[in-house]
């Protein structure tokens, strides 16, 4: 599969195919000649993908082209008029103070997503095997990823409050010294909401943990405890290994993910507190403050993080087929 | 022996524990939700409800809260985004799948490329787009955005259709059928399961969206079920009784359609991850 960079230039939805010119390695082709019935099938194709195409072109790559342009402009997002001020906005950025304590308040989702994946781990290992209720708790343990982002903000706004869920249950367990104020601190703000992140994305995580595990063919467990392997060997030389290309993949997933948190955040703390996220201060730039200009730099700095992680991590890990269905 | 067993109860006992963590948080809403106002008051949140059929706060919410809007939206922009999204993404996995095309690989890392991208930092330039195609405060915006390109859905679409025998086409463009015909009436309905995935799938993003929404359709009239929950905040700010059935009204048709549809659930969303 090749690996896209950045096409910040929209693609010609319809264009015509490219004219017959002999294609490299080495072959001079003499072109065929364009017969009625070879036009058609080279036109064929474009006409399906007209429509999609436009579409991507339409909402994603236009956008990224106007993204750049943007970025060197002081616009407001209103006047007719856009300055070109050359790089100002990016000169901005890194010079910002806020804009590295947004970027930091990730750190605190990645660490989440860290324990995630170590959950998710440790339930799809042991559910991997036969057992007892099995579909019960994988059920159990997958359906909070598949919940609404606002609903799910509500409950754990309702369950850190002030004699919320959690007090109330800590006081049970005879632990109301742990009471605190988790979402009104500023220390702790941000690991309530990154352990909420945790809540809602284990799911997710889990199941492709679950899926990679099954698909490791049984005779390997068989002959190893043949060999005397216990659980624990079979975990680090059979399950790890088999499960490493989606152990990568979660990573890229948890690295875009927390530098793209958004919803919870915004939707618990509309980002006070100093849970403010890099998208909430982007979004927040465009669209209150009117700083469209700023907000297009910052979220194209953030975009060729992202991609660039993603490109990594193809590089390093080339693409295997595995079957995980 | 009696090692063997402690793991299995240790085992046992972590599950059972996740389980708890997994549903306590929302069971302890529902039963909020089903409190009067002063029964509220007097409570605690681990304590049942006294009057288990006591509706009186999801009425609130349904009418005064204006949740019946937010689902009839809902419901609108899924049925017709979804419809698009099929149409677009089968197009393009027919074209990507049954033609050798110079170019292709191009198109596929477009495709690709694009779902890399967070979707909430691009609005800061879609929103112009949107506005000049004087979509902005309308339920077009939404529908064109989720309409718009989805790798997940071409990526279904592909695996399951690489299983569809090209000598199928081939037998059908022999008695005479252009490649429209073939990709109507032979390749779309022989899709359909890998088209029930990519619903559910699709289905349950477009359902839980909250951004879009929110950026493009900020009149109250054309609140889909995730912003009008959000609008709760608000007036109900306090009334944690109201604020927690919304929240159960929007969770319950997810839980649902978990339980029927588990399994295309699963399928689904590992082939979209691993696109």
């Amino acid at each position: 599969m090749s690996t896209p960079n950045t096409h910040a230039t929209p693609p010609r939805a319809a264009a015509p195919p490219a004219p017959p010119r002999s294609v490299g390695q080495g072959r001079s082709v003499r072109p065929r000649p364009w017969t009625k019935r070879r036009v058609f099938n080279t036109v064929t194709p474009w006409l399906f993908l007209l429509l999609p195409l436009g579409l991507l072109a339409l909402l994603t790559y236009l956008p990224a082209a106007n993204l750049v342009y943007y970025s060197f402009t002081d616009w407001d997002g209103i006047d007719k008029t856009k300055e070109i001020i050359g790089p100002g906005n990016y000169a901005r950025m890194f010079t910002d103070p806020e804009m590295y304590r947004v970027l930091l308040v990730s750190l605190y989702y990645l660490v989440g997503a860290l324990v995630q994946m170590a959950i998710a781990l440790y339930f799809a290992t042991i559910l991997s095997f036969k057992m007892r209720l099995q579909n019960f708790f994988k059920g159990m343990i997958f359906f909070p990823y598949l919940l609404n982002g606002v609903a799910v903000g509500y409950v754990f706004l309702y369950l850190f409050r002030e004699g919320g869920t959690l007090d109330v249950t800590l006081a049970f367990l005879g632990l109301e010294d742990l009471t605190q104020q988790w979402l009104g601190d500023p220390k702790l703000v941000n690991v309530s909401l990154a352990a909420t992140s945790v809540w809602r994305y284990t799911g997710m995580n889990f199941v492709l943990f679950l899926g990679a595990i099954q698909s490791i063919p049984s005779e390997l467990y068989e002959a190893a405890e043949l060999d005397g392997a216990n659980r624990w060997h079979q975990f680090w030389h059979i399950i790890l290994p088999g499960i490493r290309r989606v152990f990568a993949l979660s990573c890229i997933l948890a690295i875009s993910g927390a530098l793209a948190v958004f919803e919870i955040p915004f939707v618990m703390t509309g980002g006070g507190n100093g849970s403010k996220s890099f998208v909430i201060q982007t979004v927040s730039m465009a669209f209150m403050h009117r700083k469209v200009g700023l907000a297009a730099a910052m979220a194209l700095v953030l975009l060729v993080i992202v991609l660039l992680v993603t490109w990594i991590q193809r590089k390093v890990l080339p693409d295997e087929r595995v079957d995980l269905a | 022996m009696i090692k063997r067993l402690s793991a299995t109860t240790a085992k046992y006992v972590s599950l059972i524990l996740a389980a708890i963590v997994c549903v306590g948080p929302l069971v302890v809403v529902l039963f909020a939700s089903l409190k009067s106002k002063q029964e509220y008051a007097r409570s605690g949140p681990l304590d049942p409800p006294q009057d288990w059929l006591n509706f009186e706060n999801f009425i609130t919410a349904f009418t005064r809260g204006a949740m019946l809007r937010g689902f009839a939206n809902t419901a609108v922009i899924l049925a017709l985004s979804l419809t698009g999204a099929i149409f677009v993404g089968t197009l393009a996995a027919y074209a990507l799948d049954r033609f050798a095309f110079r170019g292709r690989g191009i198109v596929y890392g477009l495709f690709l490329t694009a779902s890399l991208i967070p979707s909430v930092l691009m609005q800061v330039a879609t929103f112009q787009i949107i506005h000049s195609l004087g979509l902005f405060n309308t339920r077009g915006a939404a529908i064109l955005l989720f309409m718009g390109t989805d790798v997940v859905a071409i990526y279904i679409f592909l695996q399951f259709m690489a299983s569809i025998p090209v000598s199928l086409d081939e037998a059908a463009m022999i008695d005479g059928a252009n490649r429209w015909t073939v990709y109507w009436r032979i390749i779309l309905p022989l899709l359909k399961p890998a088209i029930a995935t990519a619903v559910i799938i699709k289905g349950i993003a477009i359902y839980n969206e909250f951004y879009i929404p929110f950026l493009y359709m900020p009149s109250k009239d054309l609140g889909v079920i995730s912003t009008s929950l959000y609008r709760f905040k608000g007036p109900y700010g306090a009334q944690w009784e109201v604020i927690s059935a919304g929240t159960i009204l929007v969770i319950l048709p997810t839980v649902i359609l978990f339980l029927f549809l588990q399994r295309y659930i699963y399928r689904g969303l590992v082939a979209g991850a691993v696109k």
